[in-house]
């Protein structure tokens, strides 16, 4: 009876579709999800409240934290907007001009995912530090990039210097160049063109970029430490300062301080979902109103 | 505004695009470059807008020389195929940006720039979309704004890219009768590109036919049809059949099949052009021809009925397509799989060492 019905058509099975895959392959999944990703999320906040709350805040506003806190804010206040001219420079670069090593530059750009972050940090070393190549002459001019707060700058564009652009690259790259040659036929210059035309085309887009460039920029920490030379209270990041406490067993003050860093990555992925879900029903009403005008 | 091309070329790469071409285009004259793709129609029109650079040459808008001006001061007008209208603005934002880039000293105010967008959008027939966005318009709406926005600045040059291409044909016949319409009441002058040579005969007051990036013939709609001068330019055409002859005893042959040569033609081999409707049909052959065809379709289109047929016993490289009134068509009842045989009437007649046809008539 019920093959007569399967072959039918009513039930017929899809590739991968036996209940038994299905079930196994959903379970596995959750089941990591959990143990990889939301126990250990959970155990930040439960361990950072261990002694209780008031030790809790008062951890947070001990001095050095307190600096570590503001260093990374500077830091990614500074790292955020160079990012976003670089990014949308590339981006702009390599969609509409052809130029012998384009492609290259497309593949460079991916260098500092492509390396790991202390590898880059010992590169800076090398070249900025007071023994290197160009921080030799710097150190004659009195200036000191390296194990300062500059140097942490650097490390950090270099790290996420990605982002941005590869946001925008395939974007533009489906946008075409038609609008903008219309606007200049039309008279606009190049300033009225980036504000008037490409700009809104990409708004979404670079808001996207820009926030996982910043949450990159807060939670940096191999490139960070190398450069940073751990000075606590002056060249402590955020997430230096939580190994330092940690290695200093205050571990309840370091997860006080991991804390804070995971509820900046929280609200990034809340701000990343919101983004999406203005894309979608932004083309979603558009499809409506096509449809509406086509009938 | 006349526009004078002198000696333009243009490569890509190894791609040599446009061969050296001159042109010249008279004031308030609408020109339609026609040619399959590949022709260098598009970028002799983007080169035009300043949209491309060229290698050699000079163009000219009146008595100014323009080759070296920038696009955003040829101060021409242009409607991308794919209309590009800014999808983040609406309609009146659309039709207003050009005037709203102009510098400030000549910008007019803003309830001005307001009064000039809805009269072009009433111009266009659309007030009623001002307030709607790109995405809530069909393609021919889509099309006249793209149009009222090129307008917006008063350029006199308007150029056009396949402006109908992506349109069904009903609104394009629409769109292409009012544009023409507007040609004439504004006076700018035109060029656009098509492939369509429907399109560019009945729109063009000359057409200039282009093919792997040079000039095949300049000509009103009328005599391009009357005299085409290539082969290419009978190949674009369409609606001509092509007959492959060796001259021998007075008659072109092409194995079982031969036509007489009519009175004053060269005796020569060669190929003959025959239009669609040039033919009588027969059910034996005649005295002036043997071509044995057998209908492989029966095609009503408006007046006409249109057979397809394949040689019998001889060799084209193409279907032959003839034209029938209906009247004659009714007469002879022909069916599919049916052989019958047609006689031309008149021709064009391609010498295999010549570029040029000559044209031949067998009816006194």
């Amino acid at each position: 009876m019920s093959s007569s019905k399967s072959s039918s058509g009513q039930h017929q099975l899809r590739v991968g579709d036996s209940p038994l895959v299905k079930g196994l392959l959903i379970g596995i999944t959750l089941l990591l999800t959990a143990i990889l990703l939301v126990v250990p999320l959970i155990a930040i906040f439960q361990q950072a409240f261990v002694e209780g709350a008031a030790h809790y805040f008062n951890s947070l506003v001990e001095a050095d934290t307190l600096h570590a806190i503001g260093l990374t804010l500077v830091v990614a206040a500074l790292t955020v907007p160079i990012n976003l001219v670089f990014g949308v420079m590339l981006a702009w670069a390599v969609t509409r001009f052809e130029f012998p090593g384009r492609k290259i530059l497309m593949t460079l750009m991916d260098i500092p995912f492509a390396v790991s972050p202390v590898v880059a940090g010992l590169l800076y070393l090398l070249l900025y530090g007071n023994n290197g190549w160009i921080g030799s002459w710097l150190y004659d001019q009195d200036i000191q990039l390296m194990f300062a707060w500059p140097g942490i700058v650097m490390v950090t564009v270099f790290v996420t210097c990605p982002f941005v652009a590869r946001e925008l690259i395939p974007l533009m790259q489906q946008q075409g160049r038609e609008d903008e040659e219309a606007a200049v036929i039309l008279g606009a210059s190049g300033w009225q063109l980036f504000r008037r035309v490409t700009l809104p085309n990409i708004k979404w887009a670079l808001i996207y970029g820009v926030i996982l460039t910043n949450a990159r920029a807060v939670g940096e920490f191999g490139a960070v430490s190398v450069v940073s030379g751990n000075i606590r209270g002056e060249t402590n990041t955020l997430p230096l300062h939580v190994q330092l406490q940690y290695e200093d067993y205050q571990a309840a003050a370091a997860f006080a301080s991991a804390s804070l860093l995971a509820m900046i990555a929280l609200l990034t992925l809340l701000l990343k979902a919101f983004i999406e879900w203005r894309q979608e029903r932004s083309l979603k009403i558009e499809a409506e109103k096509e449809r509406q005008v086509t009938q | 505004m006349s526009i004078l091309i002198e000696n333009i070329s243009k490569h890509f790469g190894q791609f040599q695009a446009l061969s050296p071409l001159s042109l010249d285009i008279n004031e308030g004259e609408m020109i339609g470059l026609l040619g399959p793709s590949g022709s260098g129609k598009t970028t002799l029109l983007r080169i035009i807008a300043g949209l491309e650079g060229t290698d050699t040459g000079r163009i000219k808008f009146g008595d100014r020389d323009v080759t070296n001006l920038h696009v955003r001061d040829r101060r021409v007008g242009f409607v991308f195929q794919n209309y590009a209208l800014f999808r983040h603005m609406t309609v009146a934002d659309n039709v207003a940006f050009g005037l709203e880039v102009l510098p400030r000293k000549e910008r007019p105010s803003p309830t001005e720039i307001k009064t000039r967008v809805m009269h072009l959008l009433e111009m266009v027939q659309l007030e009623h979309l001002a307030n709607r966005f790109p995405s809530q318009l069909s393609g021919g709406q889509k099309q006249r704004i793209a149009l009222a926005r090129a307008l917006a600045t008063q350029p006199e040059v308007l150029l056009l890219d396949e402006p109908f291409g992506a349109l069904d044909a009903k609104v394009r016949k629409e769109l292409r009768r009012w544009l023409r319409g507007l040609h004439d009441e504004l006076g700018f002058t035109s060029v656009f590109v098509t492939h369509d040579q429907e399109e560019a005969l009945e729109l063009s007051d000359r057409v200039v036919v282009m093919s792997n990036g040079h000039i095949e013939q300049i000509d009103q709609p009328g005599a391009l049809y009357a005299s085409p001068n290539s082969r290419f330019v009978f190949d674009f055409l369409g609606n001509a059949n092509v007959f492959d002859g060796k001259v021998e005893n007075g008659k072109w042959h092409n194995q079982q099949a031969n036509i007489v040569l009519p009175e004053g033609a060269e005796q020569k081999d060669g190929q003959l052009y025959i239009r669609s409707h040039e033919f009588f049909v027969s059910r034996e052959p005649t005295a002036q021809a043997n071509l044995p065809l057998r209908v492989i379709a029966i095609n009503p289109i408006g007046a006409e009925v249109r057979l397809e047929l394949t040689p019998i016993d001889w060799q084209s490289n193409d279907v032959w397509e003839i034209d029938l009134p209906h009247k004659a068509f009714d007469k002879n009842c022909f069916e599919k799989g049916q052989t019958l045989y047609v006689t031309p009437k008149a021709g064009y007649f391609f010498a295999n060492d010549a570029q040029k046809p000559t044209l031949l008539s067998w009816e006194k």
